[in-house]
C-alpha cells in the first residue's frame, strides 16, 4: 500500500508541477505573452474559493445537515450576478488608485487612513486564521490516514500528540516555505502575481477532477447511481432527515445567513480579493467570469450528497469515520489506492491553493499597512537615507507568511478539533463580513467618513471575537468553560452565544445578526455626525464616481510648494528607487517622462509627476504609507475642503455642462437647417424681384420704343402725308395709354403687394357689381360679337368688400375672357350663387383654355397663359390677374381656374360671407 | 453604455430572482418527502433552479452585443 514516503514524494511532485507552471507563467508574462490574460483562467482561479473546506468539509456538512452545506456556494452564485456591478467598479477603483489589497482599498477610500488599514489588517488576520487553520488540519488529516492505509484510523487528537511529532506543523512550515518561494521572490509595483494566478487555476482544475472522480465513483462504481443512494438511504430512519431540511423559521433564517454571509466572503475575503480584483488583467473577463465560476460551483457539489450517503451507507453513522474524511476513506475502504492518491492530491491543491493566495494577499496588507506605517511612526527609516529598502520590503513579507502559518497551526492546536470544518471555515466567513459595510458602503455612499469606517470595523470586530471567536476557544477547553454559560462578570444577558437573552439562533447567525447590526449602526451613526474633511471628500468622489471620472488623478492634487524643481525629481526618484529597487524605479520615471514628451533630466515636480511617483509607490507599500513618504520630500500645499468641493462641482459642472452643450449643439443644428432654409428663401425672393424688375423694364420699353420709333419719324420727316400721320398718332395714344395702364397696374401691384394700398370695406352687393360689369363691357363684347350670359342666382347675399376693388376683378376677368375667346363664336357665361359660408362666382369661356401645367403660371407677374413673356406679341399687361388674386384673397377668398365645360377656361373666385349672416 | 447599463440591470434582476428560488418560502415548497426520478425534490429542485439560473446568467452576459 502507499508508504508516507510515496506520498511526501507525490505531494513535492505536486507542488514541483505547480512551481514549473508559475515559473513559465511569469516568463511569459516578462516577454509580454500573458498566459493568464484569458477569461477561463480568471474564472478558473477565483475558484480559489473551493478549499478542503469544500473537497473535504462539504461532504461532513451533508453528512451532518443534508442540503446544508449549498449556501455556501449558492452566495458566491448571487453575487456574481452582481458582480458586472460591483466587482466591475472595484475592478475600476483598484487599477485607477493603484490599490493592492483590501486593507489598501479601505484605507484608500476614507482619505488615505493609515489607521483604518492597520486595523483592517488585523482584522484579516486574526479573521482568516481559523481559515488557515482549517487547511492545515485537512491536509494533516489526509496525510495521516492515508499512511496508515489499509487500516482507517481517523487521526489522534492534535493536542495529544506531542509537538515535533504533530504532521500538521510540517505542513505548516513546508506551505510557508513553498508561499516564500512563490509569491515574495521579486517585488512588483503593482503587486501581480501572474505565474502564482496560473497555477491557481491549474489547481482548481485538479481538484475538480479528483472531486469529479471521486463522486463518479462512489455513485456508479460503489453504487447504483444517484436514484440507488437515496432510496438505500430512505430506508434508514436517521438518514431520510437528511433529505429534507429543518422545516423551521430557524432553519430557514440559518440558510438565508450562509447565503448572505458566502455572498459577501466571495469577495471580501483576502484571497477572494487578491484574485477578483488585484489580479484582474482585464475588466472584461468578467464576463466570463461570471457564469462560469457558478458553473465551478455547481460541479463540484453535484456529487457532495451522494458521497455523503454513501460513507454513511458504507461506514454506518457513527460508525467511527469522521464524515469529513469520506472523500478519502471510501476509496481506500474499497481498495482504490490510486483514486485514494488522487483525492489527497486534489486535497492538497485545494489546500495550497488557498494558503498560497491567502498568504501573500495576508503579507502584503501585514507588510504595506502595519509594518510600514509603524516603522515610519517610529523613524526606523531614516528618510534621507539613500538605501535600496525593496529587500527589506520582502524580508517583512515572507516573515507574514511565516507568523501568519504558525499561528494558523496555533489555532489549529488550541482550537480546532472542536469544530468540523466547515463550522471553522465559518468563522473566518463572519470575520470578513466585518469589511462589507467599509467597503460596499464606501463604493456608493459619499458621507461615509474614516471615523465611521472605523468604528464600524472595531464595533463589528469586537462583537465577532466575543460571540463566536472567544467561545471557540471556550469550546476546546482553553477558556473557562463557564463564560458560555453565565457570561462576561456572570452575566448573563451577555452570553455570548445568546446575547441579550436571543435565543433560537445558530451561533453563525446570532453572531452576524449582531455583529454586523453594531457594525452597520456604528458606520452610519459616526459618518454622520460631521461633515466629511477635504481628504475624505476626495477619495469618496475618486471611488463612487469611478465609473463615470476617467482622470482619477492628478488635478485632485494640492499646488506644489517651493516650485517643484527638478531637485524634488531626484528626490521622488530616490525614494521610489529604495521601495521598488533604483534601476526598476529610473525605468518607470523615465517611461513617465516619454509620456509627456520629455527626457528626465527636463522634468521638474509637478502635480502629475508626484502623483506619479505617489501611484507607484503605493503599488509597492500600501496608498496610506506612500502618501507620508512622498509628503517627506515634496510638500505640496493641503487642498482646502472647499477647493475640494469646487473641484467635485467642476467635475459635476462638466457633466452637466456636457450634457448641455450636447442639447445646445442639436438646437444650433436645428437652427442653422432653420436658417438654410430661410436664406434659400431669401436668394429665391431676390431672384425673382431681379426678374421682376428685367420683365418690368423690358415691359415698359415696348411701348416706349413704339412710340419713340413713330415720334421720330414724324419729328425727322415733314413729309409724311396726313393719313398716316393721324395713324401715327393713333398708335402713340395707344401706347402712350398702355404705358400709362401699366405703370398703374405696377403702383397698385406694388402698393397691394407691400400692403399700402387704400382699401375701403362696405356691404358689397356682389350681383350689383357683376351686372354692372358687364354693362361697362357691353360694347367691347357686341364689337368682337361674343355673347355674354348671366345667371346669377337670386337673392346674392351681401359680402364685405371694397366695391371699387370687386369691380376691377370682375373687369378684368370678363376682358379677359373676350379677348381669348374667337370673334363671333365666341361665349361667355358668369354664373354666381351662394353656399351657407360663401358665395362663388365663375367666368366660363369657350376659348381655347389654358393648359393644366399654365393654370398656376398665369397667376404670376407678367406670365400669360400659352406663351411665354418674351415672345408673341403681348395681349396685355400680364399683371391683371396677379392683382385680382391679391384682391381676392385680401377679403378672405380665393381665385383659380378650372376647366369650363365648353373647353375654354373657367375662373372661379369665391368670397366669404360675413359671419353670422346667412 | 445604454446597453450594457441593460445588461447590468438584467444580471440584478437575475440576482432577486435567485434570492427569491433560493430561500423560504419557494425552498418549503419543496421541503417534502418525495422524489424525482429516484431523487429528493428538495434537491432536485435547487441544482435544476441553480443550473437554470447560471444558463441565463450566461446568455444575459454573453450575448452578441450587436
Amino acid at each position: 500500500m502507499l508508504a508516507g514516503w510515496v506520498l511526501v514524494l507525490a505531494s513535492f511532485a505536486y507542488l514541483g508541477i505547480l512551481f514549473a507552471i508559475a515559473w513559465v507563467a511569469d516568463s511569459r508574462a516578462d516577454q509580454g505573452r500573458s498566459l493568464i490574460a484569458n477569461p477561463t483562467v480568471y474564472a478558473l482561479s477565483l475558484a480559489v474559493y473551493c478549499t478542503t473546506w469544500t473537497f473535504y468539509g462539504s461532504v461532513g456538512r451533508a453528512a451532518a445537515t443534508g442540503i446544508g452545506f449549498l449556501p455556501i456556494y449558492l452566495g458566491p452564485t448571487l453575487m456574481m450576478a452582481l458582480g458586472w456591478f460591483v466587482i466591475h467598479k472595484i475592478i475600476r477603483v483598484v487599477k485607477a488608485n493603484r490599490i493592492t489589497s483590501i486593507a489598501d482599498f479601505v484605507a484608500s477610500r476614507y482619505g488615505k487612513s493609515q489607521l483604518l488599514g492597520g486595523l483592517v489588517t488585523v482584522i484579516a488576520v486574526v479573521g482568516v486564521i481559523p481559515y488557515i487553520a482549517l487547511q492545515l488540519k485537512a491536509v494533516s488529516n489526509s496525510f495521516t490516514i492515508l499512511a496508515a492505509a489499509p487500516e482507517i484510523i481517523m487521526p489522534a487528537r492534535a493536542a495529544a500528540v506531542p509537538l515535533l511529532q504533530d504532521s500538521a506543523l510540517y505542513v505548516a512550515i513546508i506551505m510557508a516555505a513553498f508561499t516564500i518561494l512563490f509569491g515574495t521572490r521579486h517585488l512588483d509595483a503593482t503587486e501581480r502575481h501572474e505565474g502564482m494566478v496560473a497555477a491557481i487555476a491549474f489547481e482548481s482544475v485538479v481538484k475538480l477532477c479528483a472531486f469529479l472522480a471521486v463522486g463518479l465513483f462512489v455513485t456508479y462504481g460503489l453504487y447504483d447511481g444517484v436514484g440507488d443512494i437515496f432510496a438505500r438511504a430512505r430506508e434508514l430512519p436517521n438518514l431520510e432527515r437528511l433529505l429534507t431540511t429543518a422545516d423551521t423559521a430557524a432553519g430557514y433564517g440559518s440558510w438565508a445567513a450562509l447565503t448572505f454571509l458566502s455572498l459577501l466572503s466571495v469577495l471580501l475575503l483576502p484571497r477572494q480579493f487578491q484574485i477578483a480584483v488585484v489580479e484582474n488583467v482585464n475588466e472584461a473577463h468578467l464576463r466570463r467570469a461570471v457564469w462560469l465560476f457558478p458553473l465551478y460551483l455547481f460541479l463540484i457539489n453535484l456529487f457532495v450528497l451522494p458521497i455523503a450517503l454513501g460513507g454513511l451507507l458504507h461506514f454506518g453513522v457513527g460508525g467511527g469515520v469522521d464524515a469529513d474524511t469520506f472523500v478519502l476513506t471510501l476509496p481506500m475502504a474499497n481498495q482504490s489506492e490510486g483514486l485514494a492518491l488522487l483525492a489527497y492530491i486534489g486535497g492538497l491543491s485545494a489546500a495550497t491553493g488557498m494558503v498560497i493566495v491567502e498568504t501573500i494577499a495576508l503579507s502584503t496588507m501585514v507588510c504595506n499597512d502595519l509594518v510600514m506605517p509603524l516603522l515610519l511612526r517610529w523613524g526606523w527609516l531614516r528618510l534621507k537615507a539613500r538605501s535600496d529598502l525593496s529587500g527589506l520590503l520582502l524580508e517583512i513579507r515572507r516573515w507574514a507568511i511565516v507568523v501568519i502559518l504558525m499561528l494558523g497551526y496555533l489555532y489549529f492546536r488550541l482550537a480546532g478539533e472542536a469544530y468540523a470544518l466547515v463550522s471553522i471555515g465559518l468563522i473566518s466567513f463572519a470575520a470578513v463580513a466585518q469589511f462589507a459595510p467599509a467597503v460596499i458602503g464606501g463604493l456608493y455612499w459619499k458621507g461615509a467618513t474614516r471615523a465611521g469606517a472605523l468604528a464600524a470595523l472595531l464595533a463589528g470586530f469586537s462583537v465577532w471575537t466575543y460571540t463566536l471567536l472567544l467561545p471557540s476557544f471556550a469550546k476546546s477547553g482553553w477558556l473557562p468553560a463557564d463564560f458560555m454559560k453565565v457570561g462576561l462578570f456572570g452575566v448573563e444577558l451577555l452570553r455570548p452565544q445568546q446575547l441579550f437573552g436571543l435565543t433560537g439562533l445558530d451561533e453563525i447567525s446570532h453572531c452576524l445578526l449582531w455583529s454586523l447590526l453594531a457594525n452597520i449602526g456604528a458606520y452610519i451613526g459616526f459618518s454622520l455626525a460631521r461633515a466629511p474633511d477635504a481628504r475624505e471628500a476626495r477619495q469618496a468622489g475618486l471611488f463612487v464616481d469611478a465609473l463615470r471620472v476617467e482622470d482619477a488623478g492628478s488635478s485632485w492634487r494640492g499646488r506644489i510648494a517651493a516650485g517643484g524643481t527638478a531637485e524634488q525629481v531626484m528626490e521622488l526618484l530616490a525614494l521610489a528607487g529604495r521601495f521598488l529597487g533604483p534601476d526598476k524605479a529610473r525605468a518607470a520615471f523615465e517611461r513617465h517622462a516619454r509620456t509627456r514628451g520629455a527626457s528626465l533630466a527636463e522634468m521638474t515636480a509637478d502635480a502629475d509627476l508626484v502623483h506619479f511617483a505617489e501611484s507607484q509607490l503605493a503599488g509597492a507599500i500600501g496608498s496610506a504609507s506612500a502618501r507620508v513618504m512622498v509628503a517627506s520630500v515634496v510638500e505640496e500645499e493641503p487642498l482646502g475642503l472647499d477647493e475640494v468641493m469646487n473641484i467635485l462641482d467642476e467635475a459635476s459642472q462638466v457633466r452637466a455642462y456636457s450634457v448641455e452643450l450636447e442639447q445646445k449643439s442639436q438646437e444650433l443644428t436645428r437652427a442653422t437647417a432653420e436658417l438654410r432654409a430661410a436664406n434659400e428663401q431669401l436668394r429665391e425672393l431676390d431672384r425673382m424681384k431681379d426678374d421682376f424688375m428685367s420683365t418690368v423694364t423690358h415691359e415698359l420699353r415696348t411701348p416706349l420704343t413704339s412710340i419713340r420709333a413713330f415720334s421720330e419719324m414724324l419729328h425727322e420727316d415733314p413729309d409724311i402725308g396726313v393719313e398716316d400721320r393721324m395713324r401715327f398718332l393713333g398708335i402713340i395714344v395707344g401706347e402712350t395709354e398702355r404705358l400709362s395702364r401699366l405703370i398703374n397696374q405696377i403702383l397698385d401691384l406694388a402698393k397691394l403687394e407691400s400692403g399700402r394700398a387704400d382699401w375701403t370695406s362696405g356691404e358689397v352687393d356682389l350681383g350689383q357689381v357683376i351686372l354692372e360689369a358687364a354693362e361697362a363691357l357691353s360694347q367691347l363684347y357686341k364689337d368682337k360679337g361674343v355673347a355674354l350670359t348671366l345667371e346669377l342666382a337670386e337673392p346674392l347675399p351681401t359680402v364685405l368688400a371694397d366695391r371699387d376693388r370687386l369691380m376691377q376683378v370682375m373687369i378684368n376677368l370678363l376682358s379677359n375672357a373676350v379677348k381669348f375667346v374667337p370673334a363671333e363664336t365666341g361665349r361667355v357665361k358668369v354664373g354666381a350663387g351662394a353656399t351657407a359660408i360663401d358665395v362663388r362666382v365663375s367666368v366660363a369661356d369657350n376659348g381655347p383654355g389654358i393648359r393644366p401645367e399654365d393654370r398656376e403660371v398665369i397667376f404670376e407677374k407678367f406670365r400669360q397663359g400659352g406663351q411665354d413673356v418674351l415672345t408673341d406679341k403681348p395681349q396685355g399687361t400680364g399683371l391683371g390677374l396677379p392683382i385680382s388674386r391679391q384682391i381676392i384673397e385680401y377679403f378672405g377668398g380665393s381665385l383659380w381656374l378650372e376647366n369650363a365645360e365648353a373647353g375654354g377656361a373657367n375662373f372661379v373666385f369665391t368670397l366669404p360671407l360675413p359671419p353670422g349672416d346667412n | 453604455m445604454y446597453r450594457s447599463r441593460l445588461t447590468a440591470q438584467r444580471l440584478a434582476a437575475l440576482f432577486l430572482l435567485g434570492c427569491v428560488l433560493f430561500n423560504y418560502p419557494v425552498l418549503a415548497l419543496f421541503n417534502r418527502a418525495a422524489s424525482v426520478l429516484g431523487v429528493p425534490v428538495l434537491y432536485a429542485w435547487i441544482f435544476a433552479a441553480w443550473l437554470a439560473l447560471i444558463a441565463v446568467m450566461a446568455f444575459v452576459i454573453e450575448k452578441r452585443r450587436d
